[in-house]
């Protein structure tokens, strides 16, 4: 593949199985930037990037930062808290008056799902979701493949479960399509109040229980569960949840003596995943952190023009 | 322990058995069920057996099922405890209960649910299935802990007497209940259109008493209809009382949905006419009806639209039922006439006995996922054994339960239960 066409990142549905494979190629060469005594490469020079974060977030949006200053690109950080979107500025507002002062690329987290395509329609800078509402979380998608490729030398052919609340997750709906177009074949489990309509039409499977989806997998995937959707009826506590969907050490040995565990974080320790599995040896969780970094720079290097413009600096 | 029941009449629709066969009981499990020319075959002589039970002229059957009771405990034990409540069920000729959850402090954690089945355990007669609720505390606020309740002994959910107004709730439980293929219980009952003590009608008009429509049940049977075809989960309607409920539930089934539902027979005994003399042992939720939604539960349960009779055994001491009818508690007992009474059901020819049975043993027992109710060597020795014709008057003053609000006080009635064998056991 010679360039990179897309504008911007805004979900896995719009990326090609080659577009992907190119970017977490890109991501396997950058990465070793991030293991050098001087983390620091000329390669966005000048561009300007803001983080506009319209929902609370730490590993993503210093994932993002750090993956820019690496590249010595400029970043501005936006948050809701702060910004003047408080005071009753529509959103179409703030993003014209940021896009009035000529960024490149503006980084985008919201609670609404499709604010950042909504965005895109109107602005010139390239957009990468960080995440939009119940509906894509791309760049934790690719940062899981590339971890999942580094860890089992490919991702075609692999079983891939997630399991927890797949309604409420972006990681989850990202990840089915993303693993599933390069070959993967995801299962998903969870209590049914979890399990939204026609998910198998996005391309899972839909397990009856945990054993079912935890046995065969190479990879088990575990999503946070938030307690305030106890007050939406999802799940009745915390106790039950862990007692039937939660995984200890113990347990997933018991049903699978293989798999590597994956989670996006935060984690709720005690509910989904024990402490034993979080940091036991088939844990990728930390892995997955560092490669987010590899698979951001790689993501602003391909947007800003990639080799093209690396070879003009 | 060795039991051999000679002379009577095996009643078994699910081998459309109706024929005169001998029973052999060893312990706990039925070994052998023999026709009058196969008995070279017996597992053991009439000598070797510890009790000959003499069934002439009797009929037996597999063991009752009475899905819908209350038995106040933990709580309110001087209407019933699980012990009364249990021997009036042995009496009644019910092998299995299922106690609904309406007890102080309701059954919505799982040690309340051991503690009714251990108690139950140790009185040793009707064996109790609880039934936990929806939401903590009956409140409608949440969801219980189901697993975990279905873990330590629970058979199905419900809120009943403070049935889930909240549709998403009732949305999500039925959906979380689907995790485990849990049943849903639906006391089926808009409790602002309830605001009333009798049924809406001229009676309710001419005894200046408050009504509560039809619809106060209807709609609730078919909100719960539409979110069994949304959720997929099994659904049974409680104590079915009106035309309007058997049409949507008829709708239900032929679209071929998993829905059951229950009636009890005073809905197929009794109407709204019994309220006349403002007795307040005529007093339940729902109300007894007209004479028109009599006949549609008639037909509907020769139909097999209404699949179960249970009783909804309401017990409530003499304090609650002796007020202003206004003021008086809802509810009945049931469980020692609940099988006189259906059986008019089959004197009057709208059902056959195999009918009854199944409405009173077989459909609930698969509805509740118990063990198979047959009389058949190698499973549970449950088994029911009763006269079909045998006048005899109710008298509330000879009843096990612990309390006596019955309007059938005094009735006479054709059929009598003679002797109830749970797990092997003689319990009469």
């Amino acid at each position: 593949m010679d360039h990179f066409h897309q504008k911007h990142i805004l979900d896995m549905t719009s990326l090609s199985r080659q577009e992907i494979d190119y970017i977490i190629k890109t991501a396997e060469t950058l990465k070793e930037i991030s293991e050098r005594p001087i983390k620091k490469v000329p390669m966005l020079r000048g561009k300007s990037i803001v983080h506009f974060f319209h929902e609370p977030s730490t590993r993503t949006r210093t994932s993002f930062e750090i993956a820019a200053k690496r590249m010595s690109a400029d970043t501005f950080s936006i948050s809701a808290s702060t910004s003047s979107m408080t005071k009753g500025e529509t959103l179409l507002d703030t993003v014209n008056t940021l896009q009035a002062m000529n960024p490149d690329i503006i980084v985008m987290r919201h609670s609404a799902s499709g604010a950042p395509h909504f965005v895109s329609r109107h602005l010139n800078a390239s957009i990468i979701n960080a995440g939009d509402g119940m509906h894509a979380h791309p760049t934790q998608s690719l940062l899981d493949m590339m971890t999942v490729r580094e860890a089992l030398g490919k991702i075609n052919g692999l079983k891939v479960s997630i399991i927890g609340d797949i309604f409420h997750s972006r990681v989850a709906r990202s990840n089915i399509i993303g693993f599933t177009k390069m070959g993967a074949t995801v299962t998903v489990a969870a209590p049914c109040t979890m399990i939204p309509h026609g998910i198998d039409k996005l391309g899972a499977r839909v397990a009856k229980t945990l054993d079912d989806a935890v046995s065969n997998a190479d990879i088990v995937m575990a999503l946070r569960i938030q307690k305030e959707r106890q007050s939406n009826f999802f799940f009745p506590t915390e106790r039950e949840y862990a007692y039937f969907y939660g995984l200890t050490y113990e347990r997933l040995k018991s049903m699978n003596n293989n798999a590597f565990i994956m989670h996006p974080g935060p984690i709720n320790r005690g509910v989904e995943l024990s402490s034993d599995i979080a940091d036991c040896s088939e844990s990728l969780i930390m892995k997955q952190v560092t490669n987010g970094v590899a698979i951001r720079m790689a993501l602003l290097y391909l947007l800003m023009g990639g080799t093209r413009n690396a070879h003009s600096n | 322990m060795r039991i051999l029941i000679e002379n009577g009449t095996v009643i078994d629709p699910q081998q459309s058995l109706n024929d005169i066969r001998t029973v052999f009981i060893e312990n706990n499990t039925i070994v052998q069920v023999l026709a009058p020319n196969e008995l070279s075959n017996a597992p053991f002589s009439k000598e070797e057996a510890d009790y000959v039970y003499n069934a002439q002229d009797q009929l037996i059957c597999p063991g009752l099922v009475d899905i819908h009771v209350h038995f106040r405990d933990p709580g309110q034990e001087y209407k019933e405890t699980i012990e009364t409540g249990c021997k009036a069920a042995t009496y009644g000729g019910f092998t299995d209960v299922c106690c609904m959850p309406n007890t102080l402090p309701i059954n919505d954690q799982p040690e309340i649910t051991k503690y009714m089945i251990e108690k139950a355990r140790s009185v040793g007669m009707t064996r109790l299935h609880p039934v936990a609720a929806i939401s903590p505390g009956s409140k409608g606020k949440g969801l219980t802990e189901m697993g975990l309740l279905l873990n330590a002994g629970a058979c199905a959910f419900s809120d009943d007497g403070q049935p889930v107004s909240d549709p998403q709730l009732m949305r999500r439980a039925m959906e979380y209940a689907r995790s485990f293929d849990a049943l849903i219980i639906s006391h089926c009952e808009d409790l602002r259109l309830a605001e009333g003590v009798m049924n809406e009608g001229s009676i309710s008009t001419r005894m200046g008493l408050a009504g509560i429509p039809n619809a106060a049940e209807s709609v609730m049977v078919m909100r719960d209809i539409a979110l069994c075809e949304l959720t997929g989960a099994r659904l049974h309607i409680a104590h079915v009382s009106t035309a309007q409920s058997v049409e949507a539930i008829k709708f239900a089934k032929d679209k071929g949905l998993p829905v059951t539902a229950e009636t009890a027979p005073h809905y197929f005994t009794l109407t709204d006419s019994a309220v006349l003399e403002y007795d307040t042992h005529a007093k339940m939720n729902p109300p007894l009806r007209t004479e028109t939604d009599r006949e549609a539960i008639r037909q509907a349960l020769a139909e097999g639209v209404i699949d179960v009779i249970a009783t909804d055994h309401a017990p409530h001491s003499g304090l609650e039922k002796m007020v202003p009818y206004d003021q008086a508690a809802n509810g009945i007992i049931g469980l020692e006439t609940s099988l006189a009474l259906s059986l008019k059901l089959v004197h009057d020819r709208m059902l056959s006995l195999s009918q009854l049975i199944e409405k009173m043993s077989i459909n609930p027992a698969k509805i509740m996922r118990m063990p198979k109710k047959i009389i058949a060597s190698g499973y549970p020795a449950d088994l029911t054994i009763f006269d079909l014709s045998m006048k005899h008057t109710i008298s509330s003053k000879l009843f096990q339960s612990k309390s006596r609000n019955t309007p059938f006080d005094g009735w006479t009635c054709r059929g009598k239960v003679m002797q109830t064998i749970i797990n092997g056991q003689l319990c009469l």
